[in-house]
């Protein structure tokens, strides 16, 4: 359980909203830091920052072409994150799933109580 | 990070310390309070499809305890208890939840909302898991899981902070 003193794991990355903004653009391919200022609106640095914190983490790679440094997403350095979710999304879906049965009867009972008024 | 289908539950990560489940259901907003708070009603969801719960004590009050036990399919107990702090009736609750195979990570702090809109309810489960640690070992528990159903019942319930 212990851990480096650092703000930056998977976890930590996709939490803060622009980062995942990022993430989605680069899903759809490589891009340059200033394709992500345009689409994002955010200012370079903040971009930059952003993309540093997520290479720290492997969730994107970067490699040079001539002048420009290009950005992509490295999904298998996600895919526990994607699999966490769905299993912890899956165990409350079948919970609720017992929980819709339980309000039917309620609303069928509260239903039932009206009409024999 | 999140998928949205109709009838499932969302999970979301709000923050690295945060863990957001909503999900809306054809009812009342103080019917899904009722059966989230009614000892009896809890009893017959809770577990999922994992397992029977044996325990479900509400002390419905601020200041008052509760506890669910659940009797997992392969022959094991899960158990998790805490403490009330806010109470809205048919509103919102706050409690505190510690999963008593591990105390030593400490208590989550679980906040539920109950929104009506046109007699729909959108339940929200906000958990704030307190450290990194806490978060970290609820992952960890299910990651192990993987594809093994023994580890699926372990996960689906060790890791169900609420």
């Amino acid at each position: 359980m212990a851990r480096a003193a650092t703000t930056a794991d998977a976890f930590n990355a996709i939490a803060e909203p622009r980062r995942r903004e990022i993430l989605d653009v680069l899903a759809g391919g490589e891009h340059a830091v200033n394709d992500l200022v345009a689409v994002l609106g955010l200012t370079q640095p903040q971009v930059s920052k952003h993309l540093r914190v997520l290479r720290e983490v492997g969730a994107v790679d970067v490699r040079d072409e001539g002048r420009q440094r290009l950005y992509r997403l490295n999904g298998p350095a996600l895919k526990p994150i994607h699999d966490w979710v769905k299993n912890y999304e899956r165990s409350w879906s079948k919970r609720f799933d017992l929980l819709d049965d339980v309000l039917d009867q309620l609303k069928d009972k509260e239903q039932g109580d009206v009409g024999d008024k | 990070m999140s998928v949205t289908s109709s009838g499932k539950a969302t999970v979301t990560l709000p923050t690295d310390e945060q863990i957001l489940i909503t999900r809306e259901f054809d009812a009342p907003k103080h019917l899904v309070y009722k059966a989230y708070t009614t000892p009896e009603l809890v009893m017959r969801w809770w577990s999922g499809h994992r397992g029977t719960m044996s325990i479900a004590e509400i002390d419905l009050r601020v200041g008052g305890q509760w506890r669910y036990v659940m009797e997992a399919e392969a022959g094991f107990e899960v158990a998790f208890h805490g403490e009330f702090r806010e109470i809205e009736p048919n509103e919102r609750l706050v409690n505190n939840e510690v999963y008593e195979g591990a105390p030593e990570a400490g208590a989550a702090l679980c906040s539920a909302t109950f929104t009506e809109v046109d007699g729909r309810t959108t339940l929200s489960l906000l958990s704030e898991l307190g450290s990194r640690e806490v978060r970290d070992m609820i992952i960890a528990t299910g990651m192990e899981g993987g594809a093994q159903e023994g580890m699926d019942l372990l996960e689906d319930v060790a890791i169900s902070l609420r």
